[in-house]
């Protein structure tokens, strides 16, 4: 549906994204992570065809965003970061111009307005000036003015920045009930957002794709080993070695932080696919220091997140 | 036809929702109502005057005064300047304001071709123009209630008034378009049209073909047929040429983005 073939793009010599290449199926739910600056909005802008690509080739649903931007824009709903309204039309009037420009019939554009405004709930203000509107608001019909023409290509440029906990969880919902009849594609630099929402997730970096996968494969794929937290009281240095001898384990490290708490933190790393809970425990209990906790850890995409971006940076 | 009738209604109405159209409107009826009433003042008096003379001359010893040149011709001319500086602020925000606010990206990732928002807002801008010199017809039919005033070089008057619109509208329109900044948009018009007002003072000091080259450039020389009542094809095409080189200009300025490798 979306395919992206070594695409760069250069602002003057310096380059926003270099050689970014990955692939969006139908129906896709793709989520597009990186920290500010990473080069999220530039692919995006490409995508749409507002920017034209520096090198390397883009194409949506077959169409090639230079050659064929026409058909391209016919097929894409696109909101950018900055919600593109006029702060002096109605939503109504803004939605209903909106829908002229991106070409539904005119037989269904009441139709066709009704709906996005119930799913994107902006119904009930649909008579109100879009300047009057909070931010929330704002957003919700940013979201509107992109579905409206029922694209078959969504692009969302960070879609839930500045909206409350609940409005988030709502467009959330909202995203999510796209996939499958949409291709979606959202940039975030919130985590929690592409576990919930993605099932793809690029992780981009300085303008390079340092990660791609679902979140699942991510985490399988950079985990070194099975992780475990420990919480122990004794002499930290004893109940170290004491962990470290036990057959499997690779490496012990002291989690620092809470001065107030006696017992010591440990975080124990064990070879892959080995369970050493129990040796760990056995051993522990054996040496007569006092096992608080044990419990495995999971490996969550925001390690891989933080590992990706700063292995990065340190090269 | 579409796209357009969408822009083209869009901008209408934001120029009549808000304040701006009404305005403009007042402050240039205003305007032109004073300067209208004075020259007609003025005129009352030469009339008294040139009544008292002609008496000393006898009966039938000179012409009759010409209403049209001593009053319409005048206040024509007036009027050209006010619209100078009003058209500019008409057309400021036409682009600037969609690229400061990134409504232009709405525009730009839309199925909709650069002409046809170019037109639109044109033509927007061109009907609210329109609607404002209709309105100074009022003036006229004054004239027409108090005096005998001759309509045929008031029409083609207004025929050169539209066209002069036209142009200065694309001037703004241009110049909305290489910024993002209002005020830049609306000195760079004024710039740009009184350059084009005073091109031809420079032909004095011209070389033959340049000076040529520099009267043909006057916006307003063009305009001075009109107001005779000789409506020229040259003149016509003058202006026309104009706007469509302007609105061009506009066209290849907003798709420069999309050339930017």
């Amino acid at each position: 549906m979306i395919e992206v073939n070594n695409l760069s793009k250069y602002y003057g010599d310096v380059p926003a994204i270099d050689d970014v290449t990955f692939k969006a199926d139908k129906g896709q739910i793709l989520g597009f992570l990186g920290p500010n600056g990473a080069g999220k909005t530039t692919t995006m802008r490409v995508l749409t065809c507002y920017l034209p690509p520096s090198g390397g080739d883009v194409s949506v649903d077959g169409y090639d965003v230079m050659e064929e931007s026409l058909e391209v824009r016919k097929r894409i709903g696109y909101l950018p970061e900055l919600p593109p309204l006029y702060g002096d039309m109605t939503v109504n009037s803004y939605l209903n111009f909106v829908a002229k420009i991106k070409g539904v019939p005119s037989g269904s554009i009441k139709t066709r307005l009704d709906e996005t405004m119930e799913r994107t709930g902006v119904a009930h203000v649909r008579e109100q000036v879009i300047g009057h509107l909070s931010k929330g608001y704002r957003q919700r019909v940013g979201l509107a003015q992109a579905l409206v023409h029922d694209p078959s290509v969504l692009i969302l440029d960070e879609p839930t920045v500045g909206l409350d906990p609940k409005q988030i969880i709502e467009i959330r919902e909202t995203i999510k009930s796209l996939g499958g009849d949409h291709t979606v594609i959202l940039s975030t630099h919130i985590l929690p957002e592409v576990s919930m929402t993605c099932e793809k997730v690029v992780i981009i970096n300085s303008g390079r794709i340092v990660g791609e996968g679902t979140p699942e494969s991510l985490v399988a794929e950079l985990k070194e080993g099975e992780m475990l937290r420990a919480q122990v009281a004794g002499p930290s240095s004893d109940v170290r070695s004491a962990i470290e001898a036990v057959d499997g384990v690779i490496e012990v490290r002291e989690e620092s932080g809470d001065d107030n708490l006696e017992d010591a933190i440990f975080i124990v790393t064990a070879a892959p696919g080995r369970d050493v809970r129990d040796d760990v425990a056995r051993c522990l209990v054996d040496g007569g220091y006092g096992l608080r906790e044990l419990r495995g850890l999971e490996m969550t995409l925001e390690d891989i997140f933080l590992r990706l971006t700063n292995e990065e940076m340190e090269v | 036809m579409r796209n357009f009738l969408a822009v083209y209604t869009k901008e209408i109405r934001s120029y009549f929702v808000s304040p701006v159209a009404y305005v403009i409107a007042g402050v240039f009826l205003f305007l032109s109502g004073y300067l209208f009433r004075n020259i007609l003042m003025q005129f009352n008096q030469i009339c008294m005057i040139y009544t008292q003379r002609s008496q000393q001359f006898g009966a039938g010893g000179l012409p009759p005064l010409n209403l049209n040149e001593m009053v319409v011709t005048q206040f024509f001319a007036v009027m050209d300047f006010i619209w100078l500086l009003v058209v500019p602020m008409l057309t400021m925000r036409l682009f600037a304001e969609e690229k400061k606010s990134g409504t232009i990206e709405l525009l730009m990732t839309s199925p909709i071709s650069t002409t046809q928002i170019i037109l639109g807002k044109f033509f927007a801008c061109f009907t609210l123009y329109t609607t404002i010199v209709a309105l100074t017809l009022v003036y006229c039919g004054i004239l027409e209630v108090y005096g005998d005033p001759d309509w045929g070089p008031i029409w083609s008057a207004y025929i050169g008034y539209l066209l002069l619109g036209a142009t200065f509208i694309g001037v703004g329109i241009l110049a909305s378009a290489v910024t993002e900044n209002q005020i830049i948009a609306v000195l760079l018009a004024f710039g740009a049209l009184l350059l084009l007002w005073l091109i031809d003072w420079s032909a004095s000091f011209a070389g033959p073909t340049m000076a040529k080259i520099l009267q043909y450039m006057s916006i307003i020389q063009h305009l001075q047929d009109f107001q005779r009542g000789v409506i020229d094809t040259k003149d016509v095409v003058f202006y026309l040429s104009f706007v469509f080189f302007t609105l061009f200009a506009t066209g290849r300025v907003i798709e420069s983005r999309r050339w930017r490798r």
